[in-house]
């Protein structure tokens, strides 16, 4: 087995420890490469299928491609996709863009908040109907006991100190100076009542690693992150307003691979591009702690 | 080499005492392999003169705001760094006493280590412990980094004695280190190339010693041995496989390889190797996640491990022989149940014995302690409260590793060292008579199975309130009723129990159960589900209703506080659940346990329309 193979097979082990351990499970997806590769990877595992919702917390600043995109492969894998969002701020506009909030405060208000109330059922969760082809209100306000996340180790600081099983408190904090361990294969899959786990297969994963295997198992990814002739291209997505292009004129998987093994970006954090990670002395931790993916 | 299409990848863990250097190390490691991020160097520099402190390579590493403040790491950071040969991922294991948790965690996942003592002060206390847990831990490569050489002028002698030293505890722990290299991580000696400073040394740098590593070979000549995940079948996307799905932990199997799962015994052929994606294969091995469809239809739940009919079984017993290592602060008790885990498989478990316990530190033992404190290893007896499969660790080491669970949290890691003959019990010479006093039928309980299309089950429904369980009870039959089952609603009253007097003794309720099992034998063996209540069942009763109803498969659902442990629990509900949504919960649950997975279960909103039950929501 080489690299790739082995890391998938690690991820493909956790994803079915955590459906087997979870009755009340679901995965975030991000529509970024990352979480497209989980989506790939639990597909993997289920022989084809997704056998968990999928949910999207939309801030509304998303750029529009990513929405576009998120609906046409939920509607071609067939997903259980599921929307949370903060209408009320957006609505009283309190945001980074209306120019009522910095950009952390507008990070709490449109992605951890509404993350939080969505996974917990306190909040409208709009679903998608596949035969409609759109989103109504979701019935199901059970709250979700395991979450599936796509962060990697490689990402940044507070991201390497993660379990691949991590505990979450009943306010979804998360306290990392006193994690369970973890052994071998064994992770810590039983939880008291009004807490929450959150499961990360993805934690060996570096961008590289993520890049070859989109190559290799030809995954379909947001165009976004390929130069489309204007020589820019995004590194990593975020809200529109938060997240700046890159220099590069990489076209296809082949090329980032290029670009990241020896070219331009070898040395550059993927991360560089996000405004939101300087604001919080380059960490995120406090961000984290709360809540944040 | 740097565009090798394919490159190797390695973790390695960093161990050793506090203070004596592993953040410095992996600092130096990433720098000068090249493998730091522009600027970064510059900006940690930068902020130590801003600070007006010195600038340390540990620094590089200490991404988080407090672990800056403390000065020591917290949790097993990853660090990732490259070489000629490969890439690496360095999990930065913290020194503090209080955090050997995180070691372990960092540790468990590596395949190499480094350990790294301080010349000046020499061999401590978890430079030992940090040893010892590696080689539990199945570690078998271990370069040992003698740093701050610059403390002692880079002399041979302090050096020398240093390894020696360490080289005679590692012997006594039947650990063998690949090697000891002298360093100073602060100026650099010895970690990309040698230094003219110790011209005395005749080994290699750090970097080309760590690319002397070996990689982990499969094994693919032990025993076939996989650990179910889950057996899937996606009906509802149109999907008629039924897959069987784990991680092949060692060997390697073929289609048409006849297969045993056990504990449960039950056997077959490999029909299919599953995947999705790849290239069609008809044999798979060690390390690999397929799938497996089987040629006849056998009911098999997660937890078991499937095994070649043609090689060695995994032990089956419920006594063990094991090394345990503790690490949360309430010490692990004698007679207490805890949770063990051990490849898919949880169970309840005991501690019953404790021969010997040693503190890793310093390898003084006490055979007189009544409970594992923590960071303490011991040698103990554990039983499982059902007999389980499991492999001895000179066997194969991947299936005889557990870890022991306590208020929701892994605090124990272990492995199996010796199986321990088991004498009958009670229930074991009970159900035996009982078997003895019935002429069988000679139709199997598989064709049963494969006509009813869905396997013969005991369902028991406990809660606070009896009249409520008696309502879920009677949905659930009326459902599954409906839905072409041979099933069957029989409760359990206190009007029965009592029988019409004030109070029943022990004695009389317990005969009354036993008719009960009885019956119920009855019931599974013939096939049917039988659904049941019980007034103030305890686990005892419990117990051996369900070694009766062996091998026919009981599932216990609690409405509210049942004062069941909740380890015999499979499903538990609010007390104010809707009962049509308990009745929704029940059935998915016994599909995704594959229990009712052959039959073709109408969703249950299609059949809500048809019969008097409705979603709430």
């Amino acid at each position: 087995m080489d690299h790739l193979q082995k890391l998938e097979a690690q991820s493909v082990y956790i994803l079915r420890e955590a459906y087997r351990e979870f009755k009340n499970l679901a995965m975030l997806w991000s529509i970024g490469k990352d979480s497209t590769v989980l989506l790939w990877l639990t597909r993997k595992a289920f022989f084809g299928h997704v056998p968990f919702p999928l949910i999207h917390i939309d801030t509304a600043y998303k750029i529009p491609e990513m929405i576009k995109y998120r609906d046409e492969l939920a509607l071609k894998w067939k997903l259980n996709m599921i929307v949370g969002q903060n209408k009320q701020a957006l609505a009283d506009k309190q945001t980074f863009p209306d120019g009522t909030l910095t950009r952390l405060a507008c990070c709490r208000v449109l992605k951890s908040e509404p993350l939080k109330h969505t996974l917990s059922g306190e909040w409208p969760r709009y679903k998608l109907d596949h035969e409609k082809k759109e989103y109504v209100l979701d019935s199901n306000k059970e709250s979700y006991m395991g979450v599936i996340v796509g962060v990697r180790a490689d990402e940044e600081g507070s991201r390497s100190k993660e379990r691949y099983f991590s505990p979450r408190d009943k306010q979804g904090e998360w306290d990392v100076s006193d994690q369970p361990p973890e052994l071998w294969n064994q992770f810590n899959t039983d939880f008291s009542p009004g807490t929450h786990i959150r499961i990360h297969p993805l934690l060996d994963w570096t961008e590289l690693n993520i890049w070859e295997y989109i190559d290799r198992e030809n995954i379909p990814i947001t165009s976004l992150y390929f130069d489309r002739n204007d020589g820019k291209r995004y590194r990593s997505l975020g809200c529109g307003p938060c997240t700046n292009h890159v220099e590069s004129s990489a076209k296809n998987p082949k090329d980032i691979i290029e670009e990241l093994r020896t070219g331009k970006f070898a040395h550059v954090a993927e991360r560089s591009g996000r405004a939101q990670d300087k604001e919080d002395g380059g960490g995120l931790e406090t961000l984290r702690t709360e809540g944040y993916m | 080499m740097i565009d090798m299409p394919h490159r190797e990848q390695m973790n390695i863990v960093i161990a050793g005492h506090v203070d004596h250097g592993k953040s410095s190390v992996i600092g130096r490691l990433l720098a000068d392999s090249n493998s730091l991020p522009i600027g970064k160097l510059e900006q940690v520099k930068e902020s130590c003169r801003r600070n007006s402190k010195p600038f340390e390579y540990a620094f590089l590493l200490d991404a988080l705001k407090d672990e800056q403040a403390q000065g020591i790491t917290i949790d097993s950071a990853r660090c990732f760094f490259k070489t000629r040969q490969r890439e690496y991922i360095i999990i930065d294991a913290p020194g503090h006493v209080e955090f050997l948790k995180n070691m372990i965690s960092g540790a468990a996942r590596a395949e190499a280590a480094i350990l790294v003592i301080d010349a000046n002060e020499g061999v401590q206390e978890n430079s030992r412990r940090h040893g010892y847990m590696l080689s539990l831990l199945g570690i078998k490569q271990i370069i040992v980094c003698i740093n701050k050489m610059d403390l002692v002028n880079y002399q041979k002698s302090v050096y020398d004695a240093i390894v020696d030293e360490y080289q005679s505890f590692l012997s006594k722990i039947n650990v063998n280190a690949k090697n000891f290299i002298p360093l100073s991580a602060r100026n650099g000696d010895n970690i990309a190339s040698l230094s003219p400073k110790t011209a005395w040394f005749q080994g290699n740098a750090l970097i080309d010693e760590m690319d002397l590593f070996e990689k982990e070979k499969p094994d693919f000549h032990k025993p076939f041995r996989l650990p179910v995940q889950g057996v899937y079948k996606f009906t509802e996307h149109k999907d008629d496989r039924r897959i069987i799905a784990g991680k092949i932990e060692s060997g390697a199997i073929s289609v048409g390889d006849e297969v045993i799962f056990l504990p449960s015994g039950k056997k077959s052929r490999i029909s299919s190797i599953e995947m999705f994606n790849a290239p069609f294969k008809s044999t798979a091995v060690s390390g690999e996640c397929p799938g497996f469809t089987l040629e006849t239809q056998i009911y098999v739940k997660p937890g078991e491990i499937m095994c070649k009919i043609s090689e060695p079984f995994p032990k089956m017993t419920s006594l063990f022989r094991v090394n345990i290592f503790w690490m949360s602060p309430k010490p692990m008790i004698t007679n207490k149940q805890y949770k063990l885990k051990i490849g898919t498989m949880s169970i309840p478990v005991f501690l019953t014995e404790l021969k010997n316990t040693l503190d890793a530190s310093d390898l003084s033992s006490d055979r007189n302690k009544q409970q594992i404190d923590r960071h303490e290893v011991a040698e103990c007896v554990i039983k499982t409260s059902k007999p389980i499969a499991a492999d001895l660790v000179s066997d194969i080491a991947h299936t005889s590793r557990f870890v022991i669970v306590d208020d929701y949290r892994i605090s124990g890691g272990g492995i199996i060292l010796q199986t321990i003959e088991q004498k009958s019990n009670l229930y074991h010479a009970n159900t035996t008579h009982s078997k003895l006093s019935w002429e069988k039928s000679l139709i199997s309980s598989q064709t049963r199975a494969d006509r009813n299309a869905h396997q013969a089950m005991l369902i028991i429904i406990l809660g606070e309130l009896e009249i409520f369980n008696n309502i879920v009870a009677r949905e659930l039959e009326k459902f599954l009723f409906n839905s072409q089952m041979a099933v069957y609603y029989l409760g359990v009253s206190d009007n029965h129990l009592l029988n019409n007097s004030d109070s029943i003794s022990t004695d009389e309720r317990a005969e009354y159960l036993r008719r009960f099992a009885e019956i119920a034998q009855v019931f599974t063996h013939s096939g049917m589900i039988l659904i049941s209540t019980i007034s103030n069942l305890n686990d005892y009763e419990l117990d051996m209703i369900m070694k009766m109803n062996a091998p026919a498969d009981m599932f216990v659902v609690s409405i509210g506080n049942s004062g069941i442990d909740s380890e015999k629990i499979d499903l538990e509900f609010p007390s104010h659940i809707d009962p049509s949504r308990a009745v929704f919960k029940i059935t998915d649950f016994l599909r995704r346990s594959s229990l009712l997975l052959e039959y073709q279960l109408p969703t249950f909103r299609r059949m809500s329309s048809d019969t008097t039950i409705s979603r709430s929501e």
